[in-house]
């Protein structure tokens, strides 16, 4: 069925380019049309830009190779920072009810179910349908997703569930002693099998503590850019969890 | 059907991929829920123009089609886009008799019957909100009804469908 699926979708694939032309189109002509003073200033902003992200990479080596051996000193796994791969979005499902984009790649270039889509600003959602040459991704705002996630402060675990409203997402049945401010960064917890340790999903927004209710009521804004990406990265990451899931059963 | 009628087929189905083209182009957010249900009005025009030609078939292939577009469950739109084929097959006689302004009424109503279907059996797969704008489309299909009437038979003449 999921085959059979792909090969239709072969068929409309030449239709979502087409969707895509007029978008492409107006990509380019801003290109073209833009004039010297506003790229001398986009470039010195890119400058002081890089000279910030540089001087933090020069901290990272070190932290990274102290993470290492303090990992070993606790005899944990190492972690592996996982490949990733620039995809470019060419269409949004026009559903409102849907939060899904489609992206220029697809099974032929390796683009696997599940696989976990990212941008600059964080996580943006999971590969859920793929044809040969295009791929869906459901964003983490679909009433559908759900995102295991961490305080980034504190450890605290739970679930960032989407509500199928752009820019908003819960945390469900958190018990009102948890420590979870406002402000917090919520961080992936890996738990899932899905996406990988430690990449930023959301902030929360609000915190409401009802007496009337047995949980917190948490909202949070993902930090990714869902509405506004182009370019986005695909990691290559399977975890051992989705690894063991594929396989089929032993005797 | 001589050769000329074949070829014709191919023009009814280019203003269906025109139409389907018109129902991925991304809107800006104001409009997202006002997006008239472009290959729904294509096909009520074409079954109530030529009923021998495009029918309950036709539809759901179409409809298939527009579901891997559209990413929804295989057969969501078949089964929705059948149903209006089907209705529109009973009413195609009465609908051209009626002026386009009461034609648009007569879309407004099928065009509601297939958003409601639609969204009814997205809701079984979990894919839905609680919000009840999904039927906005079905006013603003009616308002467009009347001009692509026109654009259409403009087409149908210029190609002598039959």
């Amino acid at each position: 069925m999921k085959e059979g699926r792909a090969w239709l979708s072969l068929v409309v694939t030449p239709l979502q380019w087409v969707v895509d032309i007029p978008a492409r189109v107006a990509d380019s002509l801003s290109g073209v049309v833009v004039d010297r003073a506003s790229l001398v200033r986009e470039n010195e902003a890119l400058k002081s830009e890089a000279l910030v992200l540089e001087r933090k990479v020069q901290q990272m080596a070190a932290l990274t190779a102290e993470n290492i051996r303090l990992r070993e000193l606790l005899a944990a796994d190492a972690r592996l920072d996982p490949e990733t791969r620039m995809v470019e979005l060419i269409g949004v499902n026009p559903d409102p009810f849907q939060h899904q984009v489609i992206l220029n790649q697809g099974i032929e270039d390796g683009v696997f179910v599940g696989q976990p889509v990212l941008d600059a600003g964080g996580v943006m959602g999971q590969v859920v349908n793929l044809s040969h040459y295009t791929s869906r991704v459901m964003l983490i705002t679909d009433a559908r997703s759900a995102v295991p996630v961490e305080v980034n402060r504190n450890g605290f675990r739970g679930i960032a569930l989407g509500k199928g409203v752009l820019g908003e997402l819960e945390l469900e049945h958190i018990p009102d002693t948890a420590d979870i401010r406002q402000g917090d960064l919520l961080v992936t917890s890996g738990l899932g099998g899905r996406f990988p340790r430690g990449y930023p999903v959301a902030r929360v927004t609000e915190v409401v503590r009802d007496p009337g209710r047995p949980f917190k009521l948490i909202k949070a804004e993902p930090t990714a850019r869902l509405d506004r990406s182009r370019y986005l990265l695909l990691v290559e990451y399977r975890s051992e969890l989705s690894r063991v899931l594929a396989e089929p059963p032993h005797e | 059907m001589n050769e000329e009628s074949r070829g014709g087929g191919m023009i009814i189905f280019a203003t269906f991929m025109v139409g389907m083209v018109l129902s991925q182009m991304p809107l800006p957010d104001l409009l997202v829920w006002a997006r008239p249900e472009w290959v729904v009005l294509i096909l009520i025009y074409w079954v109530m123009a030529l009923p021998h030609r495009v029918g309950m078939g036709s539809a759901f292939l179409i409809g298939v089609l527009l579901d891997v577009v559209r990413g929804s469950v295989l057969g969501l739109s078949a089964l929705s886009l059948t149903l209006i084929a089907f209705l529109v097959l009973l009413l195609y006689k009465r609908l051209r008799m009626f002026p386009l302004w009461q034609q648009s009424f007569m879309v407004l109503v099928l065009v509601g019957i297939n958003q409601l279907l639609f969204h009814w059996m997205q809701g079984i797969t979990g894919t839905t909100g609680s919000s009840l704008l999904f039927l906005l489309p079905s006013v603003v299909s009616a308002l467009v009804w009347p001009w692509l009437f026109l654009l259409l038979r403009a087409v149908r003449h210029t190609f002598y469908l039959s």
